[in-house]
């Protein structure tokens, strides 16, 4: 037999049957609650999903003007602006900020641009305990796991694991009742609250004329680790802008419904600034690091669409291939349809290390008819395998055919016709279906092909048209 | 994914790759039924391939010669009519994608503006909404992914749900893909295995006489798969069932 040899393919083969199972019955169930809200609550969600893309796409086309914008509103609110072009400089401004007020210990909440940028573990390296507060992530840190899924992290996780996983730190006796989980994770996570200096947040949107930070979330966690502590510090990547503070009813509507079925997450908060004086409590300082980090480039190429992306999920969770591999079959923060795009273009080892992601799609695009802001996904995907091509990156032509005597025979109606007339055929159409290799061996190993009948309809044709005496 | 203005009943007939080599008989059907509602046919001879494989594998070096031959082969101004809603996505925006900034991406354009799914051409650009004859059977039909964002899928439902005895079945997880995607099923085996058995257990889950595709790619890469594991619900192309609803017609007329 021809063993997979495509990465994720061979991941997905020896992923074990209860992770692929709760990876399946998650994100099938959230993509049919999407579908459930979004058709109740709206009569054309595909024009709000429109409308979104063009305000994005727009705020994409401007960026330069918007991030100026929103550094000037920022400030204006009485926070400090920080520009980072990578995730050492990121880092190094975190840390930074945090030595300058002699901080040693950090509450975080959920931010995917924190683990490109891999900001725990360089914290840690630096003594200063960092802490996830957002229930998923926190068991991912106590697991040494990855988030395996951009908004519920441990989506390969079932809640036997979780139980095991707290009785082993200490947080309590093994329960399976999620109520008993959350409860316990709580109790521990109150503590580090009050404990902690500073907090740390990503953004899910910055509006350029208010400056204002929003961020949803569903436990709360974002607004305990900004209550307690002295210092807000903001890490968000440079396309989380939209232009208006006015556009958020549009987002907020889509982003909730797209990303777990729910028209709203429990909480949104909208963060203006450090505390204004007078008010007992709040941050005494804030600090934003807008984050590049490849985005620039992305940015400059032919597949600046993935730039509008708002992190919701729906790509993932309705993708056939997702739902096999799960999220670490990705190698690389972001999984599933938007990261096959922006994985290759943004990971530190370069695009040849995650070529092949993009070929790991059957280009069905149900990632783009979820998208809330409309991402062509299959046509990026596209564009990168062309891009593999051209770069002969070695990943992504595991597997693959090449097309030249295809192309030859394709071209040439002629050699086209004798071929199917010969039943020789088989040299012109697809080769991937049909040669002897290993492709074929894997096509065989599960499938029969059907018989060759090449030519039985132009000779059809031909025999009617000479009885019509054409 | 653009939808197509041009139409009329002088067409050129564009019968696939995939019926050239192992599907006549649906080229046929789909022939006798355009031929039944009228439709002054014409073969182009020269043709080939949409040149849709080594677009998609990213080869557009080999898909610009391909696309550009197909190109020349239906040029002219009649509706280019085709039984794949695959094929017909990759002329109405694949094509439009490889070529763009080609000195012959306006004539792909063009082409996208008159090139027809079968289906689709016979409810939106004849307005035939209903079928004679009659086909007694409980039928599952695929929804193929090439037809999102087309009207493709919806008018097989019209024609198929308004023939006398037919019954069409509950198909779970429509959004779902077989695990076909060209060079993706042999690219990753394991994935596109699973992907079809999920499709398989939908589509015989409600029991069907038989299965009706819009694409043979797809029938081939699930089909090929029933065959292996001898279940034994036989797959038609829509044109297939359009055809045997109008032979039964002839019958009893």
């Amino acid at each position: 037999m021809a063993k997979s040899i495509q990465e994720i393919d061979s991941f997905a083969e020896k992923l074990p049957d209860d992770t692929r199972a709760s990876v399946h019955h998650a994100s099938k169930l959230k993509t049919e609650k999407r579908f459930a809200t979004l058709a109740s609550d709206f009569e054309e969600p595909d024009t709000l999903r429109k409308t979104a893309a063009r305000v994005k796409q727009h705020t994409l086309e401007h960026l330069d003007e918007y991030l100026l914008q929103a550094e000037a509103s920022l400030q204006r609110n009485g926070a400090t602006v920080h520009w980072a072009s990578d995730s050492e400089e990121a880092n190094a401004t975190v840390l930074r900020i945090m030595q300058q007020r002699g901080a040693k210990k950090m509450v975080k909440s959920k931010s995917m641009v924190s683990e490109e940028t891999e900001l725990v573990a360089y914290l840690e390296k630096n003594d200063i305990e960092a802490v996830e507060t957002d229930l998923g992530e926190f068991v991912v840190q106590i697991d040494g796991d990855h988030p395996s899924h951009i908004v519920t992290p441990i989506i390969h996780k079932n809640r036997k694991q979780v139980a095991r996983s707290f009785e082993r730190e200490g947080l309590g006796a093994y329960t399976e009742s999620p109520e008993e989980l959350t409860a316990m994770a709580r109790r521990h996570l109150r503590a580090k609250y009050l404990a902690a200096d500073v907090g740390l947040t990503g953004a899910n949107f910055v509006t350029a004329d208010t400056g204002r930070i929003t961020l949803v979330t569903n436990e709360g966690n974002a607004r305990f680790s900004m209550a307690a502590t002295k210092t807000l510090i903001v890490m968000v990547g440079i396309e989380k802008l939209v232009p208006r503070q006015s556009d958020l009813p549009l987002f907020l509507s889509l982003l909730g419904r797209s990303a777990t079925g729910q028209a709203l997450t429990v909480y949104t908060q909208f963060i203006g600034g450090p505390k204004l004086s007078g008010l007992p409590e709040g941050p005494e300082e804030m600090h934003v690091i807008f984050l590049d980090n490849g985005r620039s480039e992305v940015l400059a190429s032919d597949c600046r669409e993935i730039l509008r992306c708002i992190r919701c999920g729906a790509c993932m969770n309705i993708c056939p291939v997702y739902r096999q591999a799960s999220g670490h079959a990705y190698r690389f923060v972001y999984p599933g349809p938007v990261g096959a795009v922006l994985s290759p273009l943004i990971n530190p080892q370069g695009f040849p290390q995650l070529a092949d992601l993009p070929k790991a799609s059957s280009l069905c695009g149900a990632c783009q008819e979820v998208c809330p802001v409309d991402i062509p996904i299959p046509d990026l995907l596209v564009r990168l395998r062309r891009r593999g091509k051209l770069e002969k990156a070695e990943k992504a032509s595991i597997n693959t055919p090449g097309f030249g005597v295809w192309a030859s025979g394709a071209t040439s109606p002629g050699m086209w016709r004798a071929g199917l007339k010969m039943g020789h055929a088989m040299n012109y159409l697809p080769r991937v279906l049909l040669d002897v290799n290993p492709a074929a061996h894997a096509w065989q190993e599960h499938r029969d092909l059907p018989p060759f009948d090449g030519g039985s309809f132009r000779s059809w044709l031909k025999e009617k048209d000479k009885e019509a005496g054409k | 994914m653009i939808s197509p203005t041009v139409s009329g009943k002088r067409i050129k007939f564009m019968a696939t790759c995939l019926c050239d080599g192992f599907y006549g008989d649906v080229a046929k059907a789909s022939y006798e039924v355009l031929e039944h509602l009228g439709c002054e046919i014409e073969f182009p001879g020269g043709q080939t391939c949409c040149g849709q494989p080594a677009h998609n594998a990213g080869d557009w070096d080999n898909a610009r010669k391909v696309v550009g031959h197909t190109i020349r082969v239906f040029e002219g101004e009649d509706p280019v009519v085709t039984p794949s809603g695959s094929c017909a996505a990759m002329l109405r925006h694949g094509a439009m994608l490889c070529l763009e900034e080609q000195p012959e991406a306006p004539e792909a354009r063009a082409l996208a503006d008159r090139t027809w799914e079968l289906a689709e051409y016979i409810v939106h650009g004849l307005g035939v909404t209903s079928w004679p004859g009659r086909f007694a059977k409980k039928v599952a039909l695929h929804r193929s992914c090439h037809t999102r964002g087309t009207k493709v899928y919806d008018s097989a439902i019209t024609l198929l749900s308004s023939i006398d005895g037919l019954e069409l079945t509950e198909v779970g997880e429509l959004d779902q893909c077989c695990g076909f995607g060209g060079t993706f099923c042999v690219s990753f085996p394991e994935i596109s295995k699973n992907m079809g058995q999920l499709k398989i257990d939908h589509l015989i889950a409600g029991k069907p006489d038989c299965i009706a595709t819009l694409d043979m790619a797809c029938a081939m890469h699930f089909g090929g798969m029933m065959d292996r594991q001898k279940i034994e619900v036989p797959r038609m192309h829509v044109a297939q069932i359009l055809l045997a609803a109008l032979q039964e017609e002839r019958k009893t007329a």
